[in-house]
């Protein structure tokens, strides 16, 4: 089997787990409009919830991922790692966008103001705008050893920073909500939000996995393209 | 070692020997500094906020930006008449050219800000020399910061042709801890306050500076490869 086969079917998984992963989001929807009760607080504003964590958790993981996948690209020097790590950061702006987005339109009923600076905001919109960075860089570098290298630097930088960043702005002043769910006593969620969080959480895992197999798919045939088109002349 | 030293101060040597001759981006940093230190003073409201309460910020926006522009020169330098490609001939480790760089930089940059900072309490009325080491020490400590970062960036840019965009995109992320501890710090010194409430800034910025100045020295190698 050539690598263009079996990019094409690792892009056939991809989309299968991406099918599978919107039918549970349809799922999680109805589960959390109608069989999931309205917070008595926030009321209705609070099923953000559902959507805001998971693709924060969604943007964390995927930005993890390229920053661990920058290492191992500095190690090891094999070309398809600098692939996936490119994959999961370009999934990973994606669902930063939706954690970007969701949060105002939660923070403007609840906090009674669009954005505010608080430690994980700041530091969240900095890893954002940072791997916007990391996949300009990668559309104005030509050379594909030079661009792996390049950006693998900006990875590991950037997985750095990020704790700085945050120690940065706590030491600024903060107002995000403190967890309630991933905290040293027991979640302070009741079951049945809990559920629902955690069915999102698995959803939207399931989305970014689909995503980013999709993704890395589609790098290994442009790859393989450019080399025909390299080889043909 | 003394092969590391010996590279290094070449190539530091060489480039403040360009620039006392061109003077070109000495002359631009320094006027740009004087123009956003005059932008920022009208950047509010005069008669609700006094220009003492937005020096800190003015002070260290302007080392900033006066940094950025001076950081972009280093490698750009080199990119006309292949100059990298002679300088990677010469038989000096790999770690000597980023140490040179950036020795050269920190001068580069640390000229432009002693002269700022003059200018700084003339426009804006502030009794720094109250203080004055101890804003001495706080600018160092963020200039190395600056600069280490901003040396290997420069170095990264340089491969594209975006050079001037693609800096301060990359850059400017990485100059928050410095700059908001830089603020703070400042601010404090300039009240008046004591010691003890320095401390978690300093700690921060000091960390800061290990961690970035080693990552940059070591990822300055991937840097160069082709």
């Amino acid at each position: 089997m050539t690598l263009r086969d079996s990019a094409a079917r690792l892009g056939r998984i991809g989309a299968g787990i991406t099918v599978l992963a919107f039918l549970g989001l349809a799922a999680v929807y109805v589960r959390a409009l109608v069989y999931t009760p309205v917070e008595a607080n926030q009321g209705a504003a609070q099923k953000i919830f559902y959507v805001h964590v998971p693709a924060a958790w969604s943007a964390l993981i995927a930005i993890s991922v390229t920053g661990l996948l920058s290492i191992l690209y500095l190690w090891l020097k094999d070309r398809r790692i600098d692939l996936a790590a490119a994959a999961s950061a370009e999934v990973g702006v994606a669902f930063a966008t939706i954690m970007l987005t969701t949060g105002p339109i939660w923070g403007k009923p609840i906090w009674g103001t669009w954005w505010t600076w608080d430690a994980r905001l700041t530091s969240t919109l900095f890893l954002f705008l940072l791997f916007v960075g990391y996949l300009v860089l990668r559309g104005v570098l030509v050379d594909p050893t030079v661009r792996a290298n390049l950006s693998a630097v900006i990875g590991v930088l950037g997985m750095i920073l990020v704790p700085f960043i945050h120690l940065t702005v706590y030491m600024f002043r903060t107002l995000h909500p403190a967890p309630i769910v991933l905290k040293p006593s027991a979640p302070s969620l009741p079951g049945v939000m809990l559920v629902t969080l955690m069915s999102s959480l698995g959803v939207f895992t399931l989305l970014y996995i689909g995503f980013m197999m999709q993704r890395y798919a589609l790098g290994l045939l442009r790859e393989a393209r450019e080399e025909e088109m390299a080889n043909a002349s | 070692m003394g092969a590391l030293l010996r590279g290094a101060w070449a190539i530091a040597v060489k480039d403040i020997a360009i620039e006392w001759r061109t003077k070109t981006a000495f002359a631009s940093g320094l006027v740009f500094a004087v123009l956003v230190l005059a932008v920022l003073f009208f950047s509010r409201d005069p008669t609700a906020v006094s220009s003492q309460d937005i020096a800190p910020g003015a002070l260290w926006v302007t080392f900033t930006f006066a940094a950025m522009l001076g950081l972009n020169r280093a490698f750009l330098l080199e990119r006309e008449m292949h100059g990298l490609d002679g300088i990677l001939l010469t038989p000096v480790p790999r770690s000597a050219i980023f140490w040179g760089k950036f020795a050269a930089n920190l001068v580069f940059v640390g000229t432009i800000e002693a002269i700022s900072v003059p200018l700084f309490v003339l426009f804006y009325d502030v009794p720094i020399w109250l203080r004055f080491p101890e804003v001495v020490l706080v600018i160092a400590m963020a200039t190395i910061a600056f600069v280490a970062v901003g040396t290997l960036l420069s170095a990264m840019v340089v491969r594209t042709r975006y050079a001037e965009l693609m800096l301060p995109l990359l850059l400017l992320p990485f100059l928050v801890p410095p700059l908001v501890g830089g603020v703070q710090l400042t601010a404090r010194l300039l009240e008046g306050r004591p010691l003890s409430d320095l401390g978690g800034w300093l700690k921060l910025i000091g960390a800061f500076d290990i961690a970035f100045v080693t990552l940059s020295a070591l990822l300055f190698q991937v840097v160069l490869e082709e």
